[in-house]
């Protein structure tokens, strides 16, 4: 039964890049437009909604955007870069704000901290929303 | 810029819900299955809220 499951696997055909490459693009650039362009509209509305209002809240509490550098210490520079790649999943929000000269520099405070935090996982979220995409593009889920 | 201030509660609360929302989008198939998960999801990230609040105020004593 195994053998023949791995037969199957080593058969499917490859996916072809153009068939997902537009939507997960797309979905990293605008939160949600992924599944407009798979005409999932209704998800790609909650999406984008949940992201970008994530992302807005964030900078409201001015959370505090990583760059990519490296630190004094191994996790330092785990942070940092981590929080760079997290932020700059967010596709244009992201740009646009580093672009309009957003700099919040890292202050104390539980205010910020959650901005920063909300900064950082609307990235994430975004990182999930374009992994959907890619599956509905490649017929592997509905 | 506006900017604005949030209670620790009020975050949290935001946090769970928009977080909820896209794993149940994105990690179920029906609409049912979507919607029983995002309210499991946003009411263990209360649950928890409380959870962790009341041990760390019992903690601190």
């Amino acid at each position: 039964m195994a053998v023949s499951t791995t037969t199957q696997a080593e058969k499917a055909p490859p996916v072809p890049v153009a068939s997902w490459i537009g939507p997960v693009a797309a979905a990293w650039l605008v939160p949600g437009a992924g599944h407009f362009l798979l005409k999932k509209t209704g998800r790609g509305m909650l999406l984008f909604a949940s992201i970008v209002l994530m992302y807005l809240f964030g900078l409201f509490m001015r959370g505090t955007m990583f760059k990519p550098e490296a630190g004094p210490d191994y996790l330092t520079s785990l942070i940092n870069y981590g929080g760079f790649v997290s932020n700059l999943a967010s596709g244009a929000m992201y740009l646009l704000s580093t672009m309009f000269g957003y700099n919040q520099p890292d202050l104390p405070g539980p205010v910020h901290d959650y901005g920063t935090k909300f900064l950082v996982t609307a990235g994430l979220l975004n990182v999930l929303a374009m992994v959907d995409a890619y599956e509905i593009a490649i017929g592997k889920k509905d | 810029m506006p900017t604005m201030t949030l209670s620790h509660f009020e975050a949290a609360f935001l946090f769970a819900l928009f977080v909820s929302v896209v794993m149940s989008i994105t990690t179920k198939k029906s609409n049912k299955e979507r919607l029983n998960y995002g309210v499991y999801c946003f009411v263990c990230f209360i649950v928890a809220v409380f959870g962790i609040g009341w041990a760390m105020k019992l903690g601190h004593g």
